[in-house]
């Protein structure tokens, strides 16, 4: 009996909370997000702005560095980590980022089809 | 007796994986909340996405009006984007002084907050008057009616958590560090900082990418 190992009751987090840490910790982590979050918000504004890069790379880059940022956003300042008791809220945001993804890329790929699809503007006038 | 026990942890532990989780009974009150919270906050991420998809739908018909680089002023959103970065940062200050009790820097990060929150949104406004003045209101092409919905809902939303900022204060001065008000204040903070999280959104993909396209 004595090799199980007994999880401490009530172990799950309420999203924004963190496990126990003193207040110096939790101001370094907010510190740390604040810094990550500006350095990203520059490398964007940065990056939308400059001639020095492969002009097509910039969209792409741009979405990249927004994703991180908000990464950052949901560790430091929402703290959704990984953790084992924060499998709620994280099961909760997947499930958001999939409806997010369905909806968002459903549109844009339904309507840029539906746009090549259609016959010019003229075309349906006289068609009438 | 220890039968009965080790039956009882092979039940709580089908797969042996040696971790018996004990039932504890209901979750307490703040995780209930909060989690309900955060389920809103999703609903209310998934209700920008439909503003998201109808702008990338709508960017491009501009009606012979004015294109995103042409009203678009970099200065301006980087000013904004600043302001709230920061007020999240004050925000969650003000949410560790809650959390230990401490009026003084609860009070001064939740102003500095409200502060930032007001810059931004007067910026915003501005704005927005600015192009309604030059004639490019929201009926002047679909482009424009899918811009002002989606940055005007976050504006919005802004405003409604800069009264809520203002409550929170309120109640803390009336009431003190309650355990309910404790759970608000969390909600408040949650809120805020989920408003950021679509504001980046916002400015990487209406301002950089409009602005570049």
């Amino acid at each position: 009996m004595s090799d199980q190992t007994h999880m401490p009751a009530g172990h799950d987090l309420a999203p924004g909370d963190e496990e126990q840490h003193s207040v110096g910790t939790r101001i370094l982590g907010y510190v740390v997000g604040l810094v990550l979050a500006l350095l990203l918000t520059a490398t964007s504004f940065f990056i939308a702005g400059t001639d020095l890069v492969w002009q097509p790379s910039i969209p792409v880059a741009l979405i990249v560095l927004a994703i991180a940022q908000m990464g950052v956003h949901l560790v430091f300042f929402l703290h959704i980590t990984t953790g084992p008791d924060n499998t709620n809220n994280v099961l909760a945001l997947a499930f958001g980022l999939l409806v997010v993804f369905l909806v968002v890329g459903g549109t844009v790929w339904i309507m840029a089809h539906l746009n090549a699809n259609m016959p010019p503007m003229d075309h349906i006038m006289r068609m009438q | 007796m220890t039968m009965t026990a080790t039956a009882g942890h092979a039940h709580a532990d089908p797969h042996h994986i040696g971790i018996v989780i004990e039932h504890p009974g209901p979750a307490s009150k703040r995780i209930v909340t909060a989690y309900g919270f955060w389920v809103f906050l999703l609903s209310d991420i998934v209700m920008f996405s439909c503003f998201f998809a109808a702008y990338a739908v709508l960017s491009g018909q501009t009606a012979d009006g004015p294109k995103g680089s042409e009203i678009f002023e970099q200065r301006n959103v980087a000013i904004e984007t600043v302001c709230l970065l920061l007020s999240s940062f004050t925000c969650g200050m003000a949410s560790i002084a809650a959390d230990v009790r401490n009026r003084f820097w609860f009070y001064l990060g939740m102003s500095v907050t409200c502060v930032l929150g007001l810059i931004f949104l007067v910026i915003e406004f501005r704005e927005f008057a600015d192009l309604v003045t030059r004639g490019y209101g929201p009926s002047r092409s679909a482009f424009l009616t899918a811009f002002f919905s989606l940055v005007g809902c976050h504006g919005l939303h802004v405003s409604a958590g800069v009264l809520w900022l203002l409550t929170m204060m309120a109640q803390v001065f009336a009431k003190g560090f309650r355990a309910d008000i404790l759970r608000r204040m969390m909600c408040f903070a949650l809120f805020w900082h989920a408003l950021d999280i679509i504001w980046v959104a916002v400015f990487s993909v209406v301002y950089l990418l409009g602005s570049g396209a």
